[in-house]
This record gives structure tokens, C-alpha cells and sequence, in this order.
């Protein structure tokens, strides 16, 4: 247990050091590294969670509050398993991909670098180092969206640094209050410590938190900058950011933060409701208008996000279990449909769907795989889509919210007429002639986006009830135990 | 009171990052705002007439005491760990704001904002 | 006599790169005091301010100085960039290294595993060596740490500057 936390973070800053003093010509031995990190770190994501293995590990053996500690609970275990599945499939996808930029060994360095941030965000067990590996991942990820250096990449890179940078300072602000306020960082201990009521620098120190990992997790009105972002990544970056960066560095610190540390509170739940609603609607009525493929996708994102954070936010069972569903089922089909949109760039060079069409006959499995990714974010069975969204809005009605269960309804109807058209345009109706001889994506592209598709089918089993005490409701205890997540602060 | 201070020094980078069109002006009030933060941090840990964190050899023996008039050390780890990642994001934007120049000629943000909706 | 036939001493590398020869002089009498002073830095930092951080910034101060009296491709020769990178890495590397260490030798990760124990073989090579607190050789792996570190954060300051200066744009746009 000892090692098996901090194994999490090892292997991809290992993996990221080691990939970089590969020379540019050989750039087979970093695609072969960094995909046998990503393995390693899916490996021993599913035995941590099949096995339940949960606890706290001391680093350096120093006890809290005095040490930094790293916890590996259930909710922790959710996030890197789905970390680990959507690093694994973007590398495979991008050992191919990556072909068309130079030194594929700087991408897959920062590549690893991202996944090591990302992970240790997830199993920290303080708020500075929350905040530490928010940084490595973040910087990681601003050098990554502008890896191509065309001159849109240039600007929303900006755009996405000034508005990621601003995110964590209000991040750092709100951890410099919690320390004032506290006298501690470890953030059992602070629970314990502000077990009372929060006097009015507490709530201040709640507000700039929200505020940063909202901004990170592109909550309405932060969410300005995902709209450039994503589409300018390369696009296995685009299906990480989507995927799970904004899960791990956004949502994952909030729900941690709102439910955990601070004690579960009606402001926080009710102004969290709004701020998913208000995401889930504009982010539904601003993609309708869109042409470029991929910056549909990204406003989509903004839409799913938003029901994510509308089921935590109900407080009940079954809402935390539906946005906690819907956050893993997000990873899997946004993350295919950007692998999806990337490989009609890789192939069309364009991502206007005004100038796609048919491409059916040529792209088979392309087709197909976004297919199915566009009828699972729909919510049409079997597939997963369906299953989280009923449980979102059943939790709505079951809680009283009927307002926003018949909201989330009118956006999903939406969903589907948004990617109808996605569908007409770009894989149905008569083959655009400039596209007569376009070929399907090569062998490992087309291997990650039927992994996914499978999976996006599979996990709709992730409702039966013996298949989710497994992997979903160890997540679920974990944010309905509230601030009985102090007991992380003497282990076990 | 000198906290006030700290955030009105915040504020006023962050004036600065949404109000300025140069873009070395909003990397110059990105720092402010860096600064600032870590300056807040740093006087959390202050106490008046403290001594530097430091244990001497003659000094080592009383410990109750030096934990009496020492300044908490634990700020000041967290602001050199705040400065190393201030440094890399401040690099970051600064090569940006260099792409930029050499691909418009120009370091005004209107100029470059094509991306629109 | 007239100007042509005075032979005035040309002034040695007065249409190098780089700065003014006052700033040249002093940098190549200086640098290597800067450069142990860095070292100082890193070496002392479990006994004095500093450590890693702060003395890798010294450290790469030295290259950086170079960089500015004598232009680009003399601080280069000294230190190419392919090299930086390595070290770069190596850096890291080595840091994780120390700390993966601590985690097969004692079972917890980053553990001090060079605290002296109370007896065995540890004990006696410390004893031989000198190890006492406020000492140089002393405080564990810390004095490891700082010397990884120091390497890293040398490099990478060096690179950073390296590739910020690699631009040259004058006024009328065009690249030199």
C-alpha cells in the first residue's frame, strides 16, 4: 500500500524523464515507453479498484498534520482508473497520429507529465500539493494544446494560459486563506478544524476555490477558454483535455473540496445546481450554431460537464451515482468523438462539416465508432449515455427539482438534433467528391477508437448493481462520508 | 491590515490581465498577481519580533525556545515552491508573447483575436 | 605626422558579439567565482538558506552572464543545448531516484534513508565520515536532494534563456 500510492505518480515522471533524452531519431522507443507506462498505470488502476484497496500513505514517513499525505479513497480510485483507460487509448492513438509533428519524444514526455499531475491531484492528500500537481498538469497541458504552433494554435494557447493561470492563483489565494484561517493544509485536518461553523474568511477561502477549480473545469461563466482550446490541441490532447483534465483538475477538486473538507453546505449545493444548469444550456445552445466539428465537441463538453455537476450536486444517492456515472461515461464517448473528428482531420484535413459529406463509404469504422459515441452522448440506449442521464433525472424529480430535470430533458432533446446534423454532415448523405479517395485511419488509430466504442457499449453494465458496488459506489461513500473523511488523518 | 493591502495588489494585477491590450502588460500583471499571493503567504507566517527559521549550533539546545520566537517556516517552503511555478508559467507565456511577435508583428491582443463564437 | 601612418592597437574584439570589454574582462575574472559560489549554496542549503532551487539559479547565472558579455555562440560552446537537455533530464532522474530509493529501503516513499540509525554499518560509516549535525555531511538525503535539484534547476533556467534569446526580430519585422 506504502508504494502503491505514490506508484501512481512515479511511473508517468519516471516515464516523462526517461522519454525525454530520447533522441529525434528514434521515435519508436518513445512510443513503445510511454505506451508501456500507460499500461503499467492501467494495470494497477483496475487492481486498486477490483480490490478495493484504499487507504493513506505517509510520505516520508512523517505523520499528518506535520507531513503530506497522499489518500487513495473511493472516488480517487474512479479517477485513475478512467485516467488510466483514456491515457492508454490516446497514446496508442497518438503513436500514429504524432507522425506528422517533429520529436515525437518532447510530446510524449509532456504527454506523461500531464497523466503524473493529473494523478497526483487526484490522491492528494493537502491542499498545496493539490495545488503543485494542478500546476505540473496545467503547464503540461498549455505547452501541449500549442504543440502545432499554427497561428490559431498561438492565440487559444494564450487564451487558455492567461485563463488557466488566473484559475490557479485564485486556487493558490483560496489554499493562502485556508492556511490563515486554519493554521493547516492537510485537508482531514482542516475538516476536523472547521467541524464547527466557518467564520467569514472559511467561506471566503470556498468561494476562491470554487472559483479556480470551476474556471478549471470550465463551469459557465469561466468557460470561455475551452471553446479555443480543445480544438486547437493535436488531437490525442483533445481527447484528454476533454476527457479527463477538466474532470481531474476541475470537478474532482471541487466535489472534494465542496463535500469532504468543507462540510456539505446549502449555498455550495444550490449554487452549484445553477452553475450546471447554466452550463449544461449554453453550452448545448452555443454548439447547435457550430460548423467546426471539433469546437462542437468542445461546447458539448461544457454541456456534459454540466450535468455532471447538476447530479452531485442534489446531495441524494442516486444523484451522486448518476454524476459520477456520467462523468466516467463523458470520458469515454468525448473522448472517442475527438479521436473520431481527429481522424477525418488526419485523413480530410478539414474539421468544417460544411465541407465533409458520405464520408460513410470511404472512413467504415470511423463512421461507425462516432456512431455509436454520438448515440451514447444522446442518452439512446443500450448504450451509456442513456443510463446516467435517466439516473441524473430521476434524481431531479426524486429530490424536488423538477425544474431542472425538465432542463435537463429539453438539452438532451438538443443533443441529439445537434449531433443528427453532426451525423448528416459528415457521414451520411452523398460522398463529397473531393473525398473519392480517402482511405480509413491506420491500424492503431482504428484499434483505439473500437476500444472505446466497445467500451461505450460495455459500460452500460456499469448499472447492474453487482457491477457498480465495484467500481461506482466506493466513489459514491466516498463523497456521501462528507467529513468523515477526516479519519484519513491517522490512516486507514 | 497589511493583508488588505496584499489583495488590493492582487486586484490590481487583475486589472491589469483583463483591462490591458499589450500583451507583455497582461504577463506584467500576471506577475503582480503572483506576487502578490505569495507576499500574503509569506506574512501569514509572520510574527512580530520572530527570528529566522534557522537552528544554530548554539542555539540548538532550547527547543521550546526557538519554537517561541521563530517565524513559521512553513510559508515560506510553500512561496519558494509558488516562485519555481510562477517562474515556468511566466516563461511559458513569455515565449508565447515571442511567437506571437514574430508571427503578426505586433504584441496587441486585438489585433490576434481571430477566433470568434 | 599624419593619421595614416600612426598605427593605432586595435582593441581586442571590439566588433565581437556581446557587451561593452569592461563587462567582458570582469565576467571572465568573475564567473568561476560565481559558479562556486552556486555550489556553496547547494552544498550548505540543510545548514543555511538556500539549496537546490536557489543555488541552481546562481548556477545558471554563470552561463547566463557568459550568454550576455560574449554573445550566444560562446555560452553554447560551453554548454550546447542538446547537453542541457540531457542533464535536464538527468536531473529529474536522479531526484526520483533518491526518493524511489527510500521506498525500497525502508518501505515508505521519499523517507530519509540515511538517517543515522543507532547501530550497524550505517552507523560506523557515519561515525568515520564525520556526520554530526551542522555539519556539512549531514541531515540524510537532503544534501542529495539539493544537489539533483540544483542540477535541474540550472539547466532548465539555462535552456529557458537559451530559447528566449534564440529570437531576433529588429523593428522592421524581419527576422535576422
Amino acid at each position: 500500500m506504502n508504494w502503491l500510492i505514490p506508484y501512481f505518480v512515479i511511473v508517468p515522471l519516471a516515464g516523462a524523464f526517461v522519454v525525454a533524452l530520447i533522441p529525434r531519431r528514434r521515435g519508436w522507443l518513445a512510443d513503445i515507453l510511454a505506451n508501456v507506462c500507460s499500461v503499467a498505470l492501467l494495470v494497477a488502476a483496475l487492481v486498486v479498484c477490483v480490490r478495493r484497496l484504499h487507504g493513506v500513505c505517509f510520505v516520508g514517513g512523517w505523520a499528518p498534520p506535520v507531513g503530506i499525505s497522499m489518500v487513495l479513497d473511493g472516488l480517487a480510485a474512479l479517477m485513475l482508473l478512467t485516467i488510466a483507460v483514456i491515457t492508454l487509448v490516446s497514446s496508442i492513438y497518438a503513436v500514429q497520429y504524432m507522425e506528422q509533428f517533429t520529436w515525437k519524444a518532447k510530446f510524449y514526455s509532456l504527454f506523461l507529465l500531464m497523466v503524473a499531475g493529473m494523478n497526483g491531484v487526484v490522491l492528494a492528500g493537502d491542499f498545496f500539493n493539490l495545488f503543485v500537481f494542478l500546476e505540473i498538469a496545467s503547464i503540461s497541458s498549455y505547452a501541449l494544446v500549442g504543440y502545432g504552433c499554427r497561428h490559431e494554435e498561438l492565440e487559444a494557447t494564450f487564451k487558455y494560459l492567461t485563463l488557466g493561470n488566473l484559475g490557479a492563483l485564485f486556487v493558490l489565494l483560496g489554499v493562502a486563506f485556508i492556511y490563515g484561517v486554519s493554521g493547516t493544509l492537510n485537508m482531514a485536518d482542516f475538516s476536523v478544524r472547521s467541524a464547527g461553523t466557518l467564520n467569514t474568511a472559511g467561506l471566503v477561502a470556498l468561494a476562491l476555490l470554487m472559483i479556480g477549480f470551476g474556471l478549471k473545469a470550465a463551469l459557465v461563466p469561466m468557460h470561455a477558454w475551452l471553446p479555443d482550446a480543445h480544438p486547437a490541441a493535436p488531437t490525442p490532447i483533445s481527447a484528454m483535455l476533454s476527457g479527463v483534465f477538466i474532470k481531474a483538475t476541475g470537478v474532482y477538486a471541487l466535489l472534494r473540496v465542496t463535500n469532504n473538507v468543507f462540510p456539505p453546505m446549502h449555498v455550495t449545493q444550490e449554487v452549484l445546481l445553477a452553475l450546471g444548469g447554466a452550463s449544461m444550456v449554453i453550452g448545448v445552445f452555443m454548439a447547435i450554431g457550430q460548423w467546426d466539428l471539433k469546437r462542437l465537441l468542445a461546447y458539448h463538453s461544457i454541456s456534459q460537464i454540466g450535468y455532471v455537476i447538476l447530479g452531485v450536486a442534489l446531495g441524494t444517492p442516486l444523484g451522486i451515482l448518476g454524476g459520477l456515472f456520467h462523468l466516467v461515461n463523458h470520458a469515454a464517448f468525448k473522448s472517442l468523438l475527438f479521436l473520431g473528428a481527429g481522424a477525418i482531420e488526419y485523413r480530410t484535413g478539414t474539421r468544417q462539416l460544411r465541407e465533409m459529406g458520405g464520408l460513410r463509404e470511404r472512413m467504415p469504422v470511423t463512421a461507425a465508432t462516432t456512431l455509436i459515441a454520438s448515440l451514447a452522448i444522446s442518452g439512446v440506449p443500450p448504450f451509456n449515455g442513456f443510463f446516467s442521464k435517466l439516473l441524473i433525472i430521476w434524481a431531479a424529480v426524486e429530490a424536488g427539482r423538477h425544474g431542472y430535470a425538465v432542463v435537463a430533458v429539453i438539452v438532451s432533446v438538443m443533443t441529439i438534433a445537434s449531433f443528427m446534423k453532426v451525423q448528416k454532415y459528415a457521414f451520411f448523405g452523398p460522398l463529397n467528391p473531393r473525398w473519392r479517395d480517402v482511405r480509413e485511419v491506420p491500424g492503431l488509430m482504428r484499434l483505439a477508437l473500437v476500444f472505446l466504442a466497445l467500451l461505450c457499449l460495455l459500460m452500460s453494465a456499469l448499472v447492474l448493481p453487482s457491477v457498480r458496488a465495484v467500481i461506482l459506489v466506493p466513489a459514491v461513500d466516498a463523497l456521501r462520508a462528507g467529513t468523515a473523511y477526516a479519519g484519513y488523518l491517522h490512516g486507514e | 491590515m497589511p493583508y488588505a493591502l496584499c489583495l488590493v495588489l492582487f486586484v490590481i494585477g487583475l486589472y491589469a490581465v483583463a483591462t490591458k491590450r499589450n500583451l507583455i502588460k497582461i504577463v506584467i500583471g500576471f506577475i503582480i498577481m503572483e506576487n502578490a499571493v505569495n507576499l500574503l503567504l509569506i506574512m501569514l507566517g509572520y510574527r512580530l519580533g520572530g527570528r529566522a527559521p534557522i537552528l544554530w549550533q548554539s542555539t540548538a539546545g532550547d527547543a521550546a525556545e526557538f519554537a517561541r520566537v521563530a517565524v513559521d517556516p512553513l510559508p515560506q517552503a510553500l512561496v519558494l515552491t509558488s516562485i519555481v511555478i510562477s517562474l515556468g508559467v511566466t516563461a511559458l507565456m513569455v515565449a508565447i508573447c515571442l511567437r506571437v511577435y514574430e508571427r503578426y508583428g505586433t504584441f496587441d491582443i486585438s489585433e490576434i483575436r481571430r477566433l470568434r463564437g | 605626422m599624419s593619421d595614416a601612418t600612426i598605427k593605432r592597437p586595435a582593441v581586442r574584439g571590439a566588433d565581437q558579439p556581446g557587451l561593452s570589454i569592461i563587462v567582458r574582462t570582469v565576467t571572465r575574472w568573475v564567473k568561476s567565482f560565481i559558479f562556486l559560489f552556486g555550489i556553496y549554496i547547494v552544498c550548505f542549503g540543510h545548514l543555511t538558506p538556500g539549496g537546490g532551487f536557489s543555488g541552481g539559479v546562481i548556477l545558471s547565472c554563470t552561463f547566463i552572464l557568459l550568454m550576455l558579455a560574449f554573445g550566444r555562440e560562446r555560452a553554447l560552446r560551453q554548454l550546447p543545448v542538446p547537453r542541457a537537455a540531457m542533464l535536464d533530464s538527468v536531473g529529474a532522474l536522479g531526484f526520483l531516484a533518491v526518493a524511489t530509493i527510500g521506498l525500497f529501503a525502508s518501505g515508505v516513499f521519499f523517507v530519509n534513508w540515511l538517517a543515522v540509525p543507532a547501530a550497524g554499518v550505517l552507523q560506523r560509516l557515519c561515525v568515520l565520515l564525520g556526520v554530526q549535525p551542522f555539519h556539512l555531511l549531514s541531515a540524510g538525503t537532503l544534501p542529495l536532494y539539493n544537489l539533483w535539484i540544483a542540477l535541474k534547476v540550472a539547466t532548465s533556467l539555462f535552456l529557458v534563456f537559451t530559447l528566449l534569446a534564440m529570437l531576433r526580430v529588429n523593428y522592421r519585422g524581419e527576422k535576422e
